[in-house]
């Protein structure tokens, strides 16, 4: 039987999945522009959670944080292709386990 | 009669399932254009909760930059390395699939717990209820109260526009 209405709790926890799917596919996958896609879903995920908390708070102080979160992850999508752009063009491969010259 | 469920609940579950099948597909497609399609449907479902939050201007803002912007930006970048489907490597994933995902379960289990606890008398999410996410008074208190992060996160654009650049551009030989 449904419930007669949506609690806040219910997009947290659905935020807390998404974050969680986010999390598995960074440790899963092995192809970095699908990482970086993951960590792409982990931003949105928190996003979620903070605009749930502005309306149980009623404020919309928690909304200007998405928007700021959204600017960085601008900024952090535009830096960290070009990087993989860099490292594609040194290493001609986009698997993550190749990338390892710090670990030696 | 049967009484009508109350159609934010019905909205609710039919986007969190959407999102929650598309970050599923996220994660397993083999193809990394298949999992950036699924990445926008978790984005668009992610918009529409937005707007059932109250916060119109945000939903505008994640179809706009997220789905817009930032995922032509990484289909972009696919295609331009031919970043094809991932081959098969002969290194496995222990560490990952016998540690990293039990604890990840357990931390989920652990915060949905947490939240629902700690929560059981949250507000409940109707429709309209919270009419303050327009673009004004976002606007009113980002230029107000926020002025000087907002002036910070301009400089931060700046610095990435210039590190891209810098990054991405050919080494002359």
């Amino acid at each position: 039987m449904l419930p007669n209405a949506v609690p806040v709790s219910w997009y947290l926890v659905l935020s807390a999945i998404l974050f969680s799917l986010g999390v598995a596919g960074f440790l899963i996958r092995r192809n970095i522009i699908t990482v970086f896609m993951c960590i792409e879903l982990m931003l949105n995920a928190v996003n979620l959670s903070f605009v749930a908390f502005s309306y149980e708070l009623k404020k919309i102080d928690g909304q200007l944080f998405t928007f700021f979160v959204m600017v960085v992850a601008a900024a952090e999508a535009a830096v960290g292709l070009a990087i993989i752009l860099t490292i594609f063009r040194h290493r001609m491969s986009l698997e993550i386990d190749d990338v390892s010259s710090l670990k030696n | 009669m049967i009484p009508l469920p109350n159609l934010d609940v019905i909205a609710f579950l039919v986007l969190a399932t959407f999102a929650v099948l598309c970050g599923l597909s996220v994660i397993l497609q083999k193809h990394a254009v298949a999992s950036a399609l699924s990445l926008v449907g978790v984005m668009g479902a992610l918009a529409v909760l937005y707007l059932m939050l109250g916060a119109e201007f945000l939903a505008a803002v994640q179809m706009i930059v997220y789905a817009g912007a930032i995922m032509v930006l990484f289909v972009f970048v696919i295609m331009l390395l031919n970043a094809g489907s991932e081959q098969k490597s002969n290194r496995p994933r222990y560490f990952a699939y016998f540690a990293g995902i039990p604890a990840l379960l357990v931390f989920l289990g652990l915060i949905a717990n947490f939240i629902l606890r700690e929560l059981p008398n949250s507000a409940s999410v109707q429709f309209g209820a919270f009419t303050q996410g327009g673009p004004a008074p976002v606007g009113r208190l980002l230029f107000t109260k926020y002025l000087l992060p907002f002036e910070v996160t301009s400089l931060l654009v700046l610095i990435a526009i210039i590190g891209a650049m810098v990054l991405a551009k050919k080494e002359i030989d």
